[in-house]
């Protein structure tokens, strides 16, 4: 798993209070780890704190998984 | 005429996470008074305070309990110990798992003083400091006073009435008293009532500390500081926690055949129309809202076994005891009357239902709990029993409950035994 990764699915299971093992990158914030919108928000921000990147919101409407915030962060981060 | 009964409690406070806990501890005349730990109160004029202990101290409070670690990190830490301690008193009662058709006639009404003001204090900095687009999501339903009825309904499902008091440090009791007054209007068969605070952060110390209201004497001397009655106090000493009680209609604690703790049987309310924060110097209105409770109870001062007082430890104690002296005449003989914030401190919004389930208590054990610190009584005491020191055996059937709040608001409860 690579750096960025990690640290994805760290800040996901602080955030959500989810088993590590559920943090694959096929899993939905919504359908799968209990996120609601107001989550997803707060994920969001915490990303773009741990990274350095800046999410705007329709980029944000179209992270609906681990995997699609890791592919985000790995294109945009400096 | 429909009756109301109190079937469950629960509490949190500096001297338990739990009722039976923080129940011993102040009858065995402990202090849950200490300097401030929760953040640097070096620059301040009052730096000790009532806190609510950590879960590994001998008495703290371990939230993980009943709250979910998500919820914990949404919401300021009233709202986690009003839902623990509303969590605890469904579990009292045996109705942490109602039926459906309960469900719609069970609802809350769990207030508080001020509500969220450690996160309120906490974003404006971020706000100020990084913008906007960092405030949290959360902050606004993580810090109203009335997520803790809101957070409570949906961990439980309680479709029934959904409301929370505001009136300052009358909230607790107001809370109840509403609340038993919707179960006798038929509104509910079930209401979780009480209240919650927690404002131990730099923005509250200060602003009650300009308010003049909190002690600044005994910042060395923490578990001296708060002290009704006696000649050296100098303000209140903050407390934090939560007191949140089950209400239910007689008939059907009965018909389930509930614990009956007590019977809620007076309630009077009324304003001050004085002063922002200063009581009446005649204590008019803590008069009318006593006498009102009584006169709703049917009942007189005679009746009156233990008073648990308002007695925050300010100039205000002696104004509350003239008043209940005119109110209860050579009946004040015959009484008990404490101040249970000598030991936990003011816990504000929530000191109405803490002080309420100590009362509930005294009348189960026939005991009264202890003012402490009361080394020299002020004058205007005398031939009173405000319980100096120790806790006391005595016959406790009936109670009264008085909490008076900032703007002048007065609320007083009437509690006995179901005999």
């Amino acid at each position: 798993m690579s750096d960025t990764a990690e640290r994805v699915k760290k800040i996901v299971v602080e955030h959500l209070g989810v088993e590590a093992d559920k943090v694959t990158p096929d899993a939905s914030f919504i359908d799968d780890l209990g996120a609601d919108s107001l989550d997803i928000v707060e994920l969001v921000m915490a990303f773009e704190e741990e990274f350095g990147v800046e999410i705007p919101d329709d980029a944000a409407e179209k992270i609906a998984t681990v995997g699609d915030a890791i592919k985000y962060i790995e294109e945009h981060k400096g | 005429m429909r009756r109301v009964v109190v079937t469950g409690l629960g509490l949190v406070t500096p001297l338990g996470g739990d009722v039976e806990t923080s129940w011993s501890n102040l009858l065995a005349g402990k202090s849950g008074a200490g300097p401030i730990t929760r953040f640097d109160a070096s620059d301040q004029k009052c730096q000790i305070a009532c806190e609510v202990k950590p879960a590994d101290h001998e008495y703290g409070f371990d939230p993980n309990k009943r709250v979910d670690g998500k919820i914990q990190r949404q919401v300021d830490p009233f709202i986690v110990y009003g839902i623990d301690a509303a969590g605890q008193a469904l579990e009292d009662a045996g109705l942490d798992d109602m039926d459906d058709d309960l469900k719609l006639r069970a609802g809350c009404s769990i207030g508080s003083g001020i509500g969220g003001l450690p996160g309120i204090e906490k974003e404006s900095i971020v706000l100020h400091e990084r913008g906007p687009g960092r405030v949290s999501p959360h902050f606004v339903h993580g810090r109203l006073i009335n997520l803790i009825s809101g957070q409570v309904s949906i961990k439980y499902g309680l479709m029934g009435p959904n409301h929370a008091v505001v009136t300052a440090c009358s909230t607790g009791a107001h809370s109840i008293g509403d609340a038993a007054r919707m179960i006798k209007d038929g509104d509910a068969d079930v209401m979780l009532a009480g209240g919650a605070e927690s404002t131990i952060n730099p923005l509250g110390v200060a602003g009650f500390a300009q308010a003049r209201a909190l002690n600044t004497s005994f910042n060395d001397r923490p578990e001296q500081a708060s002290r009704p009655y006696d000649k050296d106090r100098d303000g209140f000493v903050m407390g934090d926690g939560s007191g949140v009680v089950v209400l239910e209609e007689y008939e059907h604690a009965k018909a389930r055949g509930a614990k009956i703790y007590a019977e809620v049987v007076g309630y009077g309310l009324s304003g001050d129309a004085y002063h922002v924060t200063a009581p009446h110097p005649e204590g008019f209105g803590a008069y009318r809202a006593m006498e009102m409770a009584l006169k709703k109870a049917g009942m007189t001062p005679d009746n009156i076994d233990y008073v648990n007082a308002h007695g925050t430890s300010t100039m205000a104690d002696t104004i509350e005891l003239a008043s209940v002296r005119r109110l209860f005449g050579d009946a004040i003989g015959t009484m008990s009357m404490s101040s249970t914030k000598s030991a936990i401190g003011h816990l504000l919004g929530g000191a109405g239902a803490v002080e309420a389930i100590f009362c509930i208590l005294s009348m189960r054990d026939q005991i009264v709990p202890p003012t402490l610190n009361l080394d020299n009584p002020d004058e205007g005491t005398e031939g009173v029993d405000l319980v100096p020191h120790r806790a006391r055996k005595r016959t406790v059937n009936a109670v009264l409950n008085n909490s008076f709040g900032f703007g002048g608001t007065n609320a007083s409860l009437v509690m006995k035994k179901v005999i």
